[in-house]
């Protein structure tokens, strides 16, 4: 076959991979999809209910709220963190001691486990005791995220920012400096605005590591449980009630497996269909 | 509880025991999916190289790409037939087919 050598013992060194993902992936979403069909009183004792959970979600007014608040919560995370992060990493140093420095900066807050951020940011934005909210009330700003839907949005927002901005900063990063000097230098004889360098050099260099910071940054985004829930718990209301809190409410508070399994796979399929199109279109440009 | 008959719907949805509570129809279903990846396997066994192509879509893609854009695009309509009109699901399928074909041929 083509002069290759083909060495299928090379698929035995895969084996534990598989089974390992098997019973941690492949089980659970089997058994996600056999819930789906059926509807349990507990007791693991199951009814056959076809795809009545699938059109109840699909129709359900909670699930399209919920979907409409994830949407805009992803669309404005990444609105802001992605043009925010390339800034921060053109701003960055290049050569020297404060390469280090702010690479280290940039690291820390990826570093903090994700409820311990819920939890900081629950008490740093407490308006009566938290530095952010005292502050912003000492300033003058009705501030209260624990009342206000505006201000649980703000901080929620304000959150996943300080917290993954630096994942975008690290990306971008790498990809700029792995430019060539070369290309600098050829730029500065044509006499190139510092516009053009970005806009010709830079961003096309970017481009695939923010193809992965984006994909990254959407799926982690659209998943997102634990911050909003330690910050916020979903309220006030309903109103910072995302996807997975919504899912985790209907699964475990009120023990709908049914409806729950059925609404994980929509949101699954949603995922799946909106990261391959993403990626597809960035490949495809690629391609041109 | 008497045993259905075989093959009628009953028999078709009855819980099979506790552990990850299948039913024959979901077993049905793993099946036809397990199915088509091993036929991508055994095609792939007879004219090795995928078959990579740019089609329409201005993309790439080997059958596998092909099978996966099938699949995928067939849980979507199946999902937009359930959102508009309900159960039974007969022309969703022959629709899903009809997709899967248009993907073969020119995706």
């Amino acid at each position: 076959m083509n002069g290759k050598i083909v060495n299928q013992k090379a698929w035995f060194f895969v084996i534990p991979v598989l089974l390992l993902v098997s019973f941690n992936a492949i089980v659970p979403l089997m058994t996600v999809i056999n819930y789906s069909v059926q509807e349990t009183f507990g007791d693991n004792v199951f009814f056959w209910s076809g795809l009545t959970w699938f059109q109840e979600i699909l129709r359900s007014e909670r699930f399209h709220a919920a979907l409409t608040r994830q949407a805009i919560f992803t669309g404005a995370i990444l609105a802001i963190e992605v043009p925010l992060g390339v800034a921060i990493a053109l701003a960055m140093p290049r050569k020297g001691i404060w390469v280090s420095v702010c690479l280290v900066l940039m690291a820390l807050p990826l570093l903090i486990p994700w409820n311990v951020v819920g939890a900081m940011w629950n008490i740093f934005a407490l308006p009566n005791i938290g530095l952010l909210g005292k502050g912003l009330n000492a300033l003058g700003f009705d501030y209260n995220y624990t009342r206000q839907v505006g201000d649980a949005w703000f901080t929620l927002i304000l959150m996943d920012v300080w917290h993954w901005t630096s994942l975008v900063v690290l990306l971008a990063y790498a990809g700029l400096v792995s430019i060539p000097d070369a290309y600098y230098q050829a730029a500065r004889i044509d006499g190139a605005s510092r516009w053009a360098v970005f806009r010709h050099i830079q961003l096309p260099k970017m481009r695939r590591v923010l193809t992965i910071a984006i994909l990254l940054r959407f799926m982690d985004s659209f998943n997102i449980y634990t911050e909003p829930v330690v910050l916020t718990g979903g309220g006030p209301g309903n109103a910072t009630t995302l996807l997975s809190i919504d899912l985790v409410k209907i699964a475990l508070g009120q023990f709908d497996l049914g409806p729950a399994a059925a609404m994980s796979l929509i949101y699954f399929l949603i995922i799946l269909a909106l990261s391959w199109i993403f990626y597809a279109v960035m490949t495809r440009n690629e391609e041109q | 509880m008497s045993d259905p008959v075989l093959f009628s719907p009953g028999w078709w949805t009855e819980p099979l025991g506790t552990w990850m509570a299948w039913t024959r129809a979901t077993i049905a279903f793993f099946l036809f999916i397990a199915a088509a990846i091993a036929s991508m396997g055994v095609w792939e066994y007879f004219r090795p190289g995928g078959d990579p192509r740019i089609g329409i879509l201005g993309l790439e893609t080997t059958r596998g790409d092909r099978l996966f854009i099938s699949l995928l695009g067939s849980a979507w309509i199946y999902l937009a037939w359930l959102w508009a009109f309900g159960a039974p699901i007969w022309w969703p399928t022959a629709i899903a087919i009809v997709w899967a074909a248009f993907v073969f041929r020119t995706v």
